[in-house]
C-alpha cells in the first residue's frame, strides 16, 4: 500500500475534535463495521453557523484522519458553506490519500452531509442535502 | 525506543550463519552448476549439499527436493503441475477453504481449464474434518491439497489422518507447509504426504529460496521449461546463494526445532495471557492446542486493526493486521470468514508471530503498550459507545 502523508499521520496520531456533543443540533452516522469504518459526526449550529463539530470513528488511519480534518474544516462555516465541502477538499487538506483510502474521504463527506440532513429534519425543514453519488463502500474487485 | 518485531509470518531475518554460508557464492564461487569445469562443479556440490540438508529437515531423499524461487511458486507448481500430469486420470481436485492464495488462485485457474475443485470447510478452530475430505473424493479425484499449518491463525491440520484416506483411495496428497517448516517438526514419512511446499525466508533463510518435495515416482508437468535443471522439472539457472542459504537454514532448523517449539510456546502463551487479562472483548483465533507455537491471532471488538497497527508501529512494535481496510479488496480475511468470525470483529484483528529473537522483555513491552492503544481507540469508536449505551439500557 502507498504510505500515508505526514499530515494524515499527524491527524491520525493526534486527532482534533474527538468526542460527542450533548444535545447536538445534527448527528450523522455513516459506514458499516463490516467494511471497516463507521463515522459519527456531531454539529452544533448557532444562527445558521456551525459553532462546533465533534466525531467518533471506528476505522483505519485514513478514516480517523479524514474525520479529524472534516470537523476542522466545517467549524465556523455557515450551513451553505458546509454543504459545499467535498471529499476531494478533505483529501487535499490532508496532503492527499492513498488511492485505496479515497473512500475514507467520501465517508467523511457523507458523515457531514448526514449530520446536516439531520439538522434540517430536527428543525422541521425540508432538507436540501444530497448524499454523494459515489458510495464510500464500493468494493474493488480482488 | 525498543524495537519488537512480531511479524515472522511475513518474513524472518536471515540468520547470521546462513548469511555467512551464502556470501562466498555471490562473487568468489559464482559458477553455474550446469558447467563441467571446476567452477561449475563447485557450485553443483554446493547445491547438492543444500539439497541433502533440505531433504534431511523433512526426512525426504535429496532427489525428492526441487528448488523453486518462492513458496508461491512451489504451490503453483504443485497444483498446476500435478493436475496437468494426471489429467488422464481425472479432472477433480480438493483443497480447503483456508488455503493460501497461491493455492486458491491456481485452483481457480484450473477450474477455467476444465478441472473441478472442491473446497472443504473448517470448523471454528480452523480444523478440516478428515471425513469431509473422504466424502469429497470421487473416482475423478487426482489429488488433495490441504495446508499443514495456516499462515494466519496457525491451526495445524490432522495431515496424518487425511493421508490415510488419500492413500486408501489412491489419490495424491500435497500439503503447503510454508508456515510450519522450521517452526514445528515436519516429517514427510510420518505425515504420509506425496508433495510438500516449503519456503526459506519463513525460517531464517533468504528470500527467493524455496522447495517442492515430490515423492519418488510422482509425476509433474514442468511449469518453467527450457533447461535440464532440477531433473528437467524446473528450468532456470539455480539461485546458488539462496539455495545454499536454504540448506543452512534447514540444517539449523533441524538442530533446534524442538527448542524453538518450547521457547516460542512459552513466550506466545505469556503474550496471550497478558493481553487477555488486560483487554476485554478479545477473541483468540485458531485452535487452542493444535496451533503453531509462535502464532497469536487476536480479534478485538469495536476497534479496527490498521489503527492498532499504526499506533503499535509508533511504539516500535511491528505486527500484521487482518483488517479489510488494509487489504486492497476491502474484504476481511477469507480464513477468518471461514472460521465464522463476525466480519465487523474480523476488522479488529492483529496477527502477532514471534521469533527466536524475541524475549520476555519484548513481550512485556507489547503487553504494556497495546491495552492503552485499544482503550484510546475504543473511546473514539462509535461502536463502543453504542455497546456501552445498550448495556446501560439493560
Amino acid at each position: 500500500m502507498e504510505q500515508y502523508s505526514s499530515k494524515v499521520m499527524e491527524h491520525f496520531a493526534q486527532p482534533h475534535n474527538v468526542g460527542e456533543i450533548e444535545n447536538a443540533d445534527g448527528v450523522g452516522t455513516v459506514g458499516n463495521p463490516v467494511c471497516g469504518d463507521v463515522m459519527r459526526l456531531y454539529i452544533k449550529v448557532d444562527n445558521n453557523r456551525i459553532t462546533d463539530a465533534k466525531f467518533k470513528t471506528f476505522g483505519c488511519g485514513a478514516a480517523i484522519a479524514t474525520s479529524s480534518m472534516v470537523t476542522d474544516l466545517v467549524k465556523g462555516k455557515t450551513i451553505d458553506e458546509a454543504l459545499k465541502i467535498s471529499n476531494a477538499a478533505v483529501a487535499e487538506a490532508l496532503g492527499g490519500l492513498p488511492k485505496v483510502k479515497m473512500h475514507c474521504s467520501v465517508l467523511a463527506e457523507e458523515a457531514l452531509k448526514s449530520a446536516l440532513d439531520d439538522y434540517y429534519k430536527k428543525k422541521g425543514l425540508t432538507s436540501p442535502v444530497r448524499m454523494p453519488a459515489e458510495s464510500g463502500h464500493e468494493h474493488e474487485m480482488e | 525506543m525498543r524495537k519488537v518485531y512480531l511479524d515472522h509470518a511475513a518474513t524472518t531475518p536471515v540468520h547470521p550463519k546462513v548469511l555467512e554460508a551464502m556470501l562466498p557464492y555471490f562473487s568468489g564461487k559464482f559458477g553455474n552448476p550446469s558447467n563441467l569445469h571446476d567452477m561449475g562443479r563447485e557450485a553443483k556440490n554446493a547445491i547438492d549439499e543444500a539439497r541433502g540438508k533440505t531433504a534431511a529437515l523433512i526426512n525426504a531423499k535429496p532427489e525428492e527436493i526441487h528448488f523453486t524461487s518462492s513458496g508461491s511458486e512451489a504451490n503453483n507448481f504443485a497444483l498446476k503441475g500435478l493436475a496437468q500430469a494426471y489429467s488422464q486420470k481425472g479432472k477433480h481436485i480438493i483443497v480447503s477453504q483456508i488455503e493460501h492464495f497461491s493455492i486458491l488462485h491456481p485452483a481457480k485457474t484450473l477450474e477455467k481449464s476444465g478441472f473441478t475443485v472442491t473446497a472443504v470447510p473448517t470448523d471454528k478452530t480452523g480444523l478440516v474434518d478428515p471425513r469431509d475430505v473422504a466424502k469429497a473424493i470421487t473416482k475423478d479425484t487426482i489429488f488433495v491439497s490441504i495446508m499443514h499449518a495456516n499462515n494466519e491463525i496457525g491451526t495445524i491440520q490432522q495431515i496424518e489422518e487425511i493421508a490415510k484416506i488419500t492413500k486408501e483411495k489412491g489419490v495424491l496428497f500435497h500439503t503447503d507447509a510454508v508456515a510450519s517448516v522450521g517452526w514445528v517438526p515436519v516429517d514427510v514419512q510420518a505425515l504420509g504426504v506425496d508433495a510438500l511446499s516449503l519456503s526459506g525466508h519463513q525460517f531464517y533463510g533468504p528470500k527467493g529460496s524455496a522447495a517442492l518435495f515430490l515423492r519418488k515416482g510422482v509425476r509433474i508437468k514442468p511449469q518453467i521449461e527450457g533447461g535440464v535443471q532440477e531433473e528437467g522439472r524446473r528450468a532456470g539457472t539455480e539461485n546458488v546463494p539462496a539455495i545454499v542459504g536454504l540448506g543452512k537454514a534447514a540444517e539449523l532448523a533441524a538442530a533446534e526445532v524442538r527448542n524453538r517449539v518450547s521457547y516460542l510456546t512459552a513466550l506466545r502463551d505469556r503474550l496471550q495471557k497478558g493481553l487477555a487479562e488486560k483487554i476485554d472483548h478479545i477473541v483468540i483465533n485458531g485452535h487452542p492446542s493444535r496451533r503453531l507455537p509462535n502464532n497469536l491471532n487476536v480479534s478485538m471488538w469495536f476497534v479496527e486493526g490498521e489503527s492498532m497497527l499504526l499506533f503499535l508501529n509508533m511504539a516500535g512494535i511491528s505486527v500484521s493486521s487482518g483488517s479489510a481496510c488494509t487489504s486492497r479488496s476491502l474484504k476481511s480475511s477469507h480464513v477468518l470468514t471461514c472460521i465464522g468470525t463476525d466480519a465487523a470483529v474480523a476488522n479488529g484483528t492483529l496477527l502477532m508471530t514471534l521469533g527466536m529473537g524475541n524475549t520476555d522483555e519484548d513481550i512485556d513491552y507489547v503487553i504494556e503498550k497495546l491495552p492503552p492503544i485499544v482503550k484510546r481507540l475504543r473511546e473514539m469508536s462509535p461502536l463502543y459507545e453504542d455497546m456501552i449505551k445498550q448495556e446501560q439500557v439493560r
